[in-house]
């Protein structure tokens, strides 16, 4: 299988801090790949990383065959159109309402006529659980759990086949967040999805996740599937998923 | 090359569409309007060939499911030939989830009466919004002062340094500024009648009774009213304002009356420094232009000028700083769960503490005209 982000050597600092020392990994096309880690072992900026949001002191990235060191504009421009991101607290435009939120990248991007938009902010919106008539309603009206999926329908809206998610079940209820679970599966074996997150949620790991990278003291653990996991050594790996192995 | 196309063919009453390639969002539109302009009055059947299709994404397959249940309304009856299993599979989850929501509601255009209206009621409410905090305030005041160990001396001075001592500069600046520019324009009708030593009384009059009060309680409401609206908009937007409050801290004693207070004691200190740097201004010009030695200038100022004129235009400075104050305060508490409403209410902020110093201004001149000072 081919591999459609390859990560080789990152280093990552911030002032006199380092996060990242020398990170290696790759992510495979069609498979669910986890960043796992302690808070603050730098998931969330390795994922910034590679959506070209954070700078890394040296190393390469490469997002769908694309160095992103040595990327033009134009090129770049074009990658941001090919993934969706889902950020932490949905970073919804808090001057637009659900569906414009969802339909800003359609009228910017496409020729599709209004009614066309339409049906596609309908079936995005009904498909993260949200309902029709919450369509109008502003991100400061509604509740944390639905900006997520506003958020998550809004990554969607161009049917990306890079799919970047931050703690994406955070802040969901049970039974969305194992709804979420069963969506991002449905996506990725319809659509062909790629999918990269950094989760928390044993639960939603255990579902989901094809392989995984654990980041721990600034270097990666583990990389591999979880059922190869357990024979590995670290104290993250133990503590974490104790209760799962035991 | 394009990777992708359409095939229409008609026999009898039959329409056959043959999608071939891969089919996204960047392109349907084209094939959508190619199949708006088929006439499909005679036609009884659609025949739709997905076989040659390599991938279609969600926006093709809503696209496909519309034509097949606005076709289905008219009495034409569709078949879909494919043998993929992801097309048909999305197909079918686009088909589900369009059966299971309701179509997007739509905003109402508001008529030119209702905004008119709904512009007046939020300008009421916001003017008993407004009442409220002023009472509050003076409630948390009275129940505050009532023992000087409840006074927050830690947080009023650090708020006089960050609103006050901190714009020294700038309306030290300005207010020379203003006074050499006042000079300046005056000096020239002065000399026409030959009453050059008349800029000292000038000068003296408009700058110690209003333009320094206006001039810095303007800068203080640019510089420090907008920094209150924005500092106590992010804390509410941040949970802060609602932490304080269930620790027990009352933002109104934290937060909001070290603000006035502070404003308040220093606002006519900086006004007597406005009033200095306006007079220097003066006396520069008056030198240059007008042949008034300094020594002559001060001497004629100390005849002419009374010290009560100096006294308005301090006395003036408490009631200013109160307005800007509060009313950025005020503006701060207003701020909504979103970062729109920030900007907004920065905006309002600054614009309705000037037009009220303003008012206020207005207000003491006529008061003090009537009184005779």
């Amino acid at each position: 299988m081919k591999n459609i982000i390859n990560v080789r050597d990152v280093r990552t600092i911030f002032d006199d801090k380092v996060i990242h020392e020398g990170l290696t990994l790759s992510i495979r096309e069609g498979e669910i790949y986890g960043l796992l880690g302690p808070s603050g072992c730098g998931k969330t900026t390795l994922l910034k990383e590679m959506v070209m949001l954070q700078r890394f002191s040296s190393g390469e990235i490469e997002v769908l065959g694309h160095n992103i060191n040595t990327i033009t504009h134009k090129v770049a421009q074009e990658l941001r159109r090919s993934w969706g991101v889902l950020f932490q607290g949905g970073a919804l435009f808090s001057s637009l309402s659900i569906a414009e939120n969802i339909a800003l990248p359609l009228k910017e991007y496409t020729d599709l006529n209004e009614k066309m938009i339409d049906e596609i902010v309908r079936f995005k919106i009904s498909i993260v659980g949200l309902k029709s008539r919450d369509a109008l309603l502003y991100p400061s009206q509604i509740s944390g759990g639905m900006k997520k999926k506003a958020a998550l329908a809004r990554a969607l809206a161009m049917d990306p086949k890079l799919l970047f998610l931050d703690e994406p079940t955070s802040g969901l209820d049970p039974i969305s967040a194992r709804e979420f679970d069963s969506l991002i599966l449905k996506l990725r074996s319809l659509l062909g999805l790629s999918v990269v997150m950094v989760s928390h949620d044993l639960k939603s790991i255990y579902d989901t996740l094809d392989r995984v990278a654990i980041i721990d003291n600034k270097k990666i653990v583990y990389e591999g599937s979880l059922e190869n996991m357990k024979y590995e050594q670290s104290e993250f790996i133990e503590t974490f998923f104790r209760n799962k192995n035991e | 090359m394009e990777n992708h196309s359409l095939l229409i063919s008609y026999s009898d009453n039959k329409l056959s569409l043959k999608l071939k390639g891969e089919f996204n969002l960047y392109i349907i539109s084209k094939y959508q309007q190619q199949i708006e302009k088929i006439d499909f009055t005679n036609i009884k059947y659609l025949h739709i060939d997905l076989d040659a299709l390599l991938f279609l994404d969600t926006a093709t397959a809503i696209w496909i499911n519309n034509l097949i249940s606005t076709l289905s309304k008219q009495n034409i009856h569709t078949e879909i030939l494919c043998s993929n299993k992801d097309i048909l599979g999305t197909l079918k989850l686009v088909k589900e989830q369009i059966e299971k929501s309701s179509p997007l509601p739509h905003a109402r255009q508001k008529s030119f009466i209702y905004s008119i209206g709904e512009q007046a009621y939020s300008n009421y409410t916001g003017f008993l919004l407004f009442m409220a905090f002023i009472g509050e305030l003076f409630a948390v005041k009275l129940h505050y002062l009532k023992s000087i160990k409840n006074i927050r001396f830690k947080e009023i001075a650090f708020e006089m340094n960050e609103s006050a001592i901190k714009a020294l500069g700038i309306i030290a600046l300005t207010s020379f500024l203003i006074g050499l520019v006042v000079a300046y324009q005056s000096a020239y009708q002065l000399k026409i009648y030959g009453a050059n030593i008349f800029i000292v009384d000038m000068l003296g009059l408009s700058i110690l009774r209003e333009l320094s009060p206006l001039i810095t309680a303007i800068v203080i409401a640019g510089r420090s009213g907008s920094a209150f609206t924005a500092q106590i908009g992010a804390m509410k937007i941040t949970e802060e304002l609602d932490a304080m409050r269930t620790m027990g801290f009352d933002p109104y004693l934290f937060l909001v009356l070290p603000r006035i207070i502070a404003l308040m004691i220093a606002m006519p200190v900086l006004i007597f420094v406005s009033d200095m740097m306006a007079i220097s201004g003066g006396i520069l010009v008056a030198q240059i232009n007008l042949d008034i030695t300094p020594e002559l200038f001060l001497e004629r100022f100390n005849n002419v000028i009374d010290a009560k004129h100096f006294f308005v235009g301090i006395v003036k400075g408490p009631f200013f700083a109160f307005l800007i104050a509060s009313i950025g305060i005020y503006r701060g508490l207003m701020v909504k769960n979103d970062t729109q409403s920030i900007g907004l209410n920065t905006t309002k902020s600054v614009v309705e503490s000037i037009f009220a110093v303003i008012v206020c201004d207005a207000v003491f001149s006529i008061a003090f005209t009537n009184l005779g000072i």
